[in-house]
């Protein structure tokens, strides 16, 4: 059902975790659907320096969460608010088509978290 | 790696000794039952003896045996075939919020056909409220169908008592005994059933059999039209390998009865004691009473976690076994059964079934409980909702939840 690459990131996420000093933090989904995300972020001079991530949630929740911190890290706010939902997918070699609604949730949690670092620094 | 199936309630494997008996019948012994020649004499006797063999596993005659193609279609037949022949004496069925989709969503599409369904609620254990059941009743009412066991939680529901309340204002009583079959004793009589319905691949018997008990004189439309098998009760060629394997599967699993139950009971428990010792922040589904619940059952969930990303670790142990997440189910809702007991919805995805079999031996308890606690954690420290300071009443995530 799941590619390599979404066991990959399912068996090693990367990026686990909180980040204590972040200075934005972005969190979506919902118990009822069963995934929930949260986002951490680390912004210096524009740029993503660090990113993490906790979720609650199913083998594609937790992979897509460890995808977009890994492709987020380095990127310019501006180049990170370009992440779609659906390039995350792209990146893991595609989710299952039930999947793709409830699961993939990973880049609306870093805007998220985005959108909580621009109101906290104006 | 070894594998480790612990999934039984979802399906088993055919027992060696059902697949021997059940091979001639697709070549040496490949006619037609209804046929007068010499092949279809070959099989009339081994169709009669399947038959026996299923009615002695529950205690009915070989006459009120009908075989039919699966555990679904049983389900659909004794409603739909019912509720066809009683169309004069009333609308009104009365079944349970925890019934297999096979009941429930035939009783769904009859509500919207313009009969009446009532949905009897249960307890935060899965349990039913006879009082209830009696109070649903109306002049109206025609069936009432309610499982002999819960295929999720194990929870064995009273079947004698509500067969004697159906008894009582003589109304057709139905219970979906797919679960139950094998692994408690079921008799037909002591229960005062009028349908009751059995699936082959629970059993070790063969995917797509089953039987329907249809008690003497219980009038039925039929689900499929066509030939006249199965007295005219169930068109369709005997599938004879099936059949063949159905009822050996069941003397069989009538002989080993007591001692599966023993065995299987011993090792559940095993696994149940350890789970609850060893993992903290963990709510067993179902009743806690184990005498009331099927012996090779346990469904837990692990809060904070949820039950498909548990499911793919344990999976990468070769550990086999199923949950009540959303996500495994192809729907955005978890289990019903778990909704129906209120159990709140995160735990309500993490909602994690074993169910045992007569194959499964103590080495593998003892391996799920070494994996277990671990993987738990793994994923815990991954939960944005572990160790927040979030619990399941005071966050607005679990708000959310309540409505449901
Ligand atoms: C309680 C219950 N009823 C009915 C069924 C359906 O049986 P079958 O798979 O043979 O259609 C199942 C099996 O999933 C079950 O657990």
């Amino acid at each position: 059902m799941y590619t390599d690459k979404v066991m990959d990131h399912f068996t090693n996420p990367r990026n686990v975790g909180e980040i204590e000093d972040a200075n934005g933090v972005g969190e979506v989904g919902n118990a009822s659907c069963g995934d929930i995300m949260k986002i951490f972020l680390k912004v210096e001079d524009n740029i993503i320096k660090d990113v993490k991530f906790k979720t609650f949630g199913c083998g594609a929740a937790i992979a897509t969460s460890s995808m977009v911190t890994e492709m987020a890290i380095g990127k310019t706010i501006e180049e990170a608010l370009e992440l779609s939902n659906q390039a995350v997918a792209e990146a893991l070699d595609g989710l299952p088509a039930q999947k793709m609604h409830c699961s993939n949730l990973a880049a609306d949690a870093l805007h998220e978290a985005i959108k909580n670092y621009r109101e906290q620094n104006g | 790696m070894k594998h480790i199936y612990l999934d039984y309630n979802a399906t088993s494997p055919v027992r060696p000794e059902v697949l021997e008996a059940m091979l001639p019948f697709y070549r040496e012994q490949f006619g037609n039952p209804s046929s007068v020649h010499w092949a279809g004499r070959q099989v009339g006797g081994a169709l009669e003896k399947a038959r026996e063999q299923v009615a002695a596993f529950i205690n009915a005659s070989p006459a009120e045996i009908v075989f039919v193609s699966c555990g679904s279609e049983g389900d659909n037949m004794a409603i739909k075939g019912s509720l066809g022949a009683l169309k004069e004496k009333g609308n009104h069925i009365i079944t349970t919020t925890v019934e297999h989709p096979a009941v429930l969503e035939t009783c769904q599409a009859l509500e919207k056909e313009g009969f009446d369904v009532t949905y009897l609620p249960v307890d935060k254990d899965g349990q039913l409220n006879l009082d209830d059941m009696e109070k649903a009743i109306t002049e109206k009412t025609v069936l009432i169908s309610v499982m002999w066991a819960n295929n999720e939680t194990g929870n064995i529901y009273p079947i004698e008592e509500i067969g004697a309340i159906a008894r009582k204002y003589n109304i057709r009583f139905h219970t979906d005994a797919v679960q139950a079959v094998g692994k408690v004793p079921v008799d037909v009589q002591k229960a005062k059933v009028d349908l009751l319905v059995i699936s082959g691949h629970k059993l070790g018997a063969p995917k797509g059999v089953g039987a329907i008990y249809v008690r003497r004189g219980t009038r039925m439309t039929p689900l499929l039209h066509g030939g006249h098998q199965e007295r005219n009760r169930r068109a369709g060629t005997q599938n004879m390998a099936g059949i063949v394997g159905l009822g050996l599967a069941c003397e069989m699993a009538g002989a080993e009865q007591e001692s599966y139950y023993h065995r299987v009971r011993a090792l559940r428990d095993k696994l149940e004691d350890g789970v609850v010792a060893l993992v903290p922040d963990i709510k067993l589904n179902g009743t806690p009473n184990r005498d009331q619940r099927l012996p090779n059952t346990l469904n837990v969930s692990f809060a904070y976690i949820e039950g498909e990303s548990l499911l793919l670790n344990l999976d990468m142990y070769g550990i086999a076994a199923s949950s009540g997440s959303a996500c495994t189910s192809g729907s955005l809702e978890p289990s019903h059964v778990m909704g129906a007991m209120c159990v709140e919805v995160t735990l309500a995805h993490s909602s994690t079934r074993f169910s045992l079999g007569p194959e499964t031996v103590p080495a593998e308890i003892d391996k799920v409980l070494e994996v277990l606690p671990a993987t738990v954690q793994r994923l815990r420290d991954m939960s944005p909702l572990y160790n927040c300071g979030r619990t399941s009443d005071n966050c607005e995530t679990c708000q959310t939840i309540k409505r449901i």
